[in-house]
């Protein structure tokens, strides 16, 4: 939500201090309550952060990727979806030859059934997540360890502006 | 947008008496007898499990009509996607309408859908028409949604287009009446991103919708209000509706009804705590005179409901409805019997007078409902809590005060600083988010002795994220 993004002051070219956080969700997936959520509590641990909104296409998600190069990638998706649709996203990102491997996370109601399937989560782990949360009531703290567990950021690739640079809307950004 | 003449002046079609099949006429049939109509959120990827579904719906001790919601690429217009998951056998979150078999469609219907069961179609699309083609062809005429309402909260297609291709919609849809079908159309403005929007923005964009699906010629519309967090705020946005519906739209060629919501956000965890909150959404419809009601299930919080277990939600609602007119008529009180009745609430209400101002400062703006709702979200005058899409100016902020009512925390350019004076509202917590948003949850799980629905229970929201 553009009232709690990270702002950088104009002209200055943000020290990426932690860990650059981008956060989206699957194609299909119109929920953002979980979207805005996740934002600030990342935000709150001190990560700069740049949310995608929702029913992010791959493409869309691959090019925010090149542009913002983050350090972790934390996908959330609850309609039910989140298997199938971040297992394609997933796939489709590992596969960009220009987009060297960084850290990718997912967790959600990842199926329309509330059971977790250790088979499916196996399968995303082996197309490219490096971890998945199921829902539960450890979710959100496990995801604060593993937050706190990401490389310091090389550094190389300084975003220009964090802020909406990538449109919500598919328009051309501002 | 498409310009279309018609959404500058309403069409003055001669008045015409309602046809008496349709939609709406079953609606109009069972507020007659003093009946609540009570419907799903029913949606499943196989055309048995759908058909199942909606066979008993039609069957549980209630007047009820069906719904076929749609899955979320349909939504999305992912036509590849949906064909995809049902090839591979994948779940879906709802039936593909657009990519299903036209004879497995007319199977799933048939000898079902008909004018003593009407079915609706649900979806959440901004870009519906294919979605509109194929409920016409599976010969379907009701269906819901607004080019405010399914673009803000779902997705990433730019307000201006969401609003052409709605008018496109409702120009599939409104000719169908020359066959002597009546469409259809319900607003969803009434819901918009679930919770913590205050109710007056809800029922103007409630009323903004039925507008201008009624100034493109659709004359069957119900307008949509979701139950929030406040009982007594509740039934004054509920008569708000009412009051704005009969001043706004045509007297004498339009039929509309009123159809509440049980609670969009976050649900309670416990099977009594889900029950009480569709008990209290029973209980806001028949008050308030509404015609309808669209039930949520005690799994909600957690997953897509069973087909036992709608049916469950739809009988208790109806029982509930029952009772509460029962209980209500026995003291006395004025339960709202017809449209026309006089609403049992203080008609100037604050939840009226913002409702009101807000769609006047719409009105305004542009004779094109089209280019007024377009322009109103550019310079603020709507303007959605905690949404995020780019055509939404998000300067505006609510806060639930301490008798649990939504109220404004920043107007942004909300045109109501002559009746609400917003307290400056420091930035939310990742915390006080959750806080806010399982305010509901909290209230009716600790109204409920039971254990969480259906065994091992996670609280989506809580105070502090763990
Ligand atoms: C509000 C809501 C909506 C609103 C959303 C508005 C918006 N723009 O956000 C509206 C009404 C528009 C909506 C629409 C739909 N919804 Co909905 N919605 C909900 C509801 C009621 C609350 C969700 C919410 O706001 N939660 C608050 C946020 C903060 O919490 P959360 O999302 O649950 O996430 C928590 C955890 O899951 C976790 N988490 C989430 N992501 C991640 C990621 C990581 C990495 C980690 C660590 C943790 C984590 O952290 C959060 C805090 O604890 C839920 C049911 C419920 N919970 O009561 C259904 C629900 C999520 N919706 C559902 C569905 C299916 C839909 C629809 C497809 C319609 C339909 N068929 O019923 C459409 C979506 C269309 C689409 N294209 O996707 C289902 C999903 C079912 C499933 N997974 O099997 C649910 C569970 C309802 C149900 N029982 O059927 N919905």
């Amino acid at each position: 939500m553009r009232g709690v993004t990270t702002e950088t002051p104009p002209g200055a070219l943000p020290e990426r201090t932690k860990p650059l956080v981008l956060i989206s969700t699957v194609a299909s997936d119109a929920h953002t309550w979980n979207l805005v959520f996740l934002q600030l509590l990342v935000e709150e641990l001190g990560h700069p952060v740049v949310n995608l909104g929702p029913c992010v296409p791959e493409e869309l998600l691959a090019q925010a990727c090149r542009e913002h190069r983050p350090d972790l990638l934390v996908m959330s998706s609850v309609n039910g979806h989140g298997f199938r649709d971040g297992l394609s996203a997933i796939r489709h990102l590992r596969a960009q030859p220009d987009l060297d491997p960084f850290p990718a996370a997912i967790g959600g109601k990842l199926s329309t059934s509330d059971s977790d399937d250790p088979e499916r989560v196996r399968e995303l782990v082996e197309a490219g997540f490096d971890a998945v949360f199921m829902d539960g009531s450890a979710a959100v703290s496990t995801f604060r360890r593993f937050l706190a567990s990401v490389e310091r950021p090389t550094g190389v690739h300084p975003p220009q502006h964090r802020q909406w640079t990538v449109p919500l809307s598919g328009k051309a950004a501002p | 947008m498409t310009s279309a003449p018609a959404l500058v002046g309403a069409p003055a079609a001669p008045a015409a008496r309602p046809p008496e099949a349709g939609f709406a006429a079953f609606v109009r049939r069972a507020r007659a007898r003093g009946e609540l109509v009570v419907q799903p959120r029913m949606g499943f990827g196989s055309p048995a499990l759908m058909r199942a579904g909606l066979r008993a719906t039609r069957d549980a001790e209630a007047t009820t009509v069906g719904t076929l919601t749609l899955d979320s690429y349909t939504r999305v217009g992912d036509l590849a996607a949906a064909r995809g998951a049902a090839a591979d056998g994948s779940d879906l979150n709802g039936y593909p309408l657009v990519t299903a078999a036209a004879h497995d469609t007319r199977w799933m219907l048939g000898g079902l859908a008909g004018p003593d069961f009407p079915v609706q179609v649900r979806h959440g699309s901004a870009v519906p028409q294919d979605i509109f083609r194929a409920l016409v062809r599976a010969g379907l005429d009701a269906t819901e949604g607004g080019p405010v309402s399914y673009c803000l909260p779902y997705g990433r297609v730019p307000l201006s287009t969401s609003l052409s291709n709605w008018t496109d919609s409702c120009l599939i849809l409104a000719p169908l009446r020359e066959q002597g079908r009546e469409p259809h159309l319900e607003t969803f403005g009434g819901c918009m991103l679930g919770q913590l929007c205050p109710p007056s923005q809800l029922v103007a964009i409630s009323v903004l919708e039925a507008l201008f699906f009624t100034r493109l010629g659709v004359r069957s519309v119900s307008a949509s209000y979701a139950q929030q967090t406040s009982p007594e705020q509740d039934r004054e946005a509920v008569a708000a509706l009412r009051r704005l519906c009969t001043e706004l739209l045509p007297r004498d060629s339009v039929d509309w009804h009123i159809v509440i919501y049980a609670y969009m956000g976050v649900f309670p965890g416990t099977v009594g705590g889900a029950r009480a909150l569709l008990r209290s959404a029973a209980e806001l419809a028949t008050l308030t005179g509404a015609e309808r009601l669209i039930v949520k299930t005690v799994v909600e919080s957690r997953r897509i409901p069973t087909i036992a277990e709608n049916a469950d939600a739809l009988e208790l609602a109806a029982r509930s409805a029952e009772n509460v007119r029962g209980a209500a008529k026995a003291l006395g009180a004025r339960v709202d019997d017809a449209p026309t009745a006089a609403p049992a609430t203080d008609a100037d209400s604050q939840v009226y007078q913002e409702a009101a101002a807000l769609v006047e400062a719409v009105l305004n703006l542009d004779a094109d409902l089209g280019r007024a709702l377009a322009h109103a979200f550019r310079c603020g005058y709507l303007d959605i809590p905690y949404c995020l899409h780019p055509d939404n100016a998000g300067r505006a902020r609510s806060y639930l005060d301490t008798a649990g009512r939504l109220q404004w925390a920043e107007l942004g350019s909300l045109p109501l600083r002559h009746l609400v004076r917003a307290r400056s509202a420091a930035p939310v917590t990742s915390g006080e988010l959750l806080t806010a948003l399982g305010y509901v949850q909290r209230t009716f799980d600790s109204m409920a002795d039971d254990d969480p629905a259906g065994g091992s229970h996670d609280a989506t929201a809580q105070g502090e994220p763990r």
